[in-house]
């Protein structure tokens, strides 16, 4: 069996994954850097049987999984996945059609009506870049004053989608949040990010303890999963008084800092997926 | 096999296993280094954070 593995840098995540890949007895990893791979359309004919995904540029992710799929290569995640998951809006809009408890959401198209959105949700809120990841440029607004300062600054100072205004109402967590891993149908992990700071990622110093699996988590998370196509996802969930609700739904996850936290090991769990798909058993 | 860090001329090991692309730090300076070769074993200075990177 040949697993193409699509990168570019390889961080202790791949090394995980590529470390349990070359154990399993039959498969052939074929290393595919994003920084050297061509396509030509129509022509291409891969002597692979699965692409995992595992970019840091989610637009080379995007594009690659949508030409490996045209070429006919099964893909974990699906090009499908990484379009939803990869614009939070998308995610948004995902998870309200399939009814997963989310913070309230609204969406505006210029400064003025984003501002008439706010007041009506109330404050704080966060406005997040659609597409963005790692908590860049999120912002917490607590006032009128803030929320027109920041309105403006990305209107006149970002490119033309900043000014697609995706407005989440801010949730009080308690210096923490959870994010659980999703494999197929199954949660099979899931930490606390523990951070005195409102972003909570790990990327931005989230501290992070191992948080046990209770059927509410395995039942939103998996939910959250399906919502935006299944595969290998990792979903950001608050704790509400009102219960589990999910913030983000993430595609090419981050584990490195979660197999000895957790004692699950997450990246075998993957490729066991990751040879279900190829298999075509999945 | 080791290489040197191009950023402060320390010597970098690459251990057993290490593949292209492979970030690692420099044990003397805390850089972030990408190996780009391993025959012979070198290293760059790893590329910054782009608009578009995460998971």
């Amino acid at each position: 069996m040949k697993i193409g593995l699509l990168h570019s840098l390889i961080r202790k995540d791949e090394k995980f994954l590529i470390d349990e890949l070359k154990v399993v007895k039959g498969v052939e990893l074929k290393m595919l850097d994003d920084r050297e791979v061509t396509f030509n359309l129509g022509k291409d004919n891969f002597d692979i049987d699965v692409v995992v995904e595992r970019c840091i540029n989610h637009s080379r992710a995007l594009h690659g999984l949508k030409l490996f799929e045209s070429a006919g290569i099964r893909c974990v995640n699906t090009y499908n996945v990484a379009t939803i998951c990869g614009d939070k809006l998308l995610t948004s809009v995902a998870l309200a059609e399939n009814k997963v408890p989310q913070p309230e959401v609204r969406v505006a198209f210029t400064e003025e009506s984003a501002l008439k959105a706010i007041e009506k949700m109330g404050y704080p809120v966060v406005l997040k870049p659609a597409v963005g990841s790692w908590g860049r440029l999120l912002s917490k607004v607590n006032d009128r004053d803030a929320a027109e300062a920041i309105l403006e600054h990305k209107t006149v100072l970002g490119s033309y989608h900043h000014s697609i205004f995706y407005i989440q109402k801010y949730v009080e967590k308690s210096g923490r949040d959870i994010r659980s891993f999703v494999v197929g149908d199954k949660c099979i992990a899931a930490i606390y990010r523990t951070s005195p700071h409102w972003i909570t990622n790990t990327a931005r110093g989230g501290l992070a303890t191992n948080c046990p699996v209770t059927d509410e988590l395995n039942d939103i998370s998996v939910r959250a999963a399906k919502a935006v196509g299944g595969g290998i996802v990792a979903i950001d969930i608050f704790e509400t008084t009102q219960g589990l609700t999910v913030n983000e739904v993430n595609y090419t996850m981050e584990y490195k800092n979660s197999i000895s936290t957790t004692g699950v090991n997450i990246p075998q769990k993957m490729v066991e997926y990751i040879l279900q798909v190829a298999e075509g058993r999945k | 096999m080791t290489t040197e860090c191009p950023v402060c001329g320390a010597q970098v090991e690459l251990k057993e296993g290490t593949v292209v692309g492979e970030l690692i730090e420099c044990p003397d300076c805390g850089t972030e280094l990408e190996v780009v070769s391993l025959d012979p074993p070198t290293v760059n200075e790893a590329p910054q954070e782009e608009e578009d990177w995460g998971e």
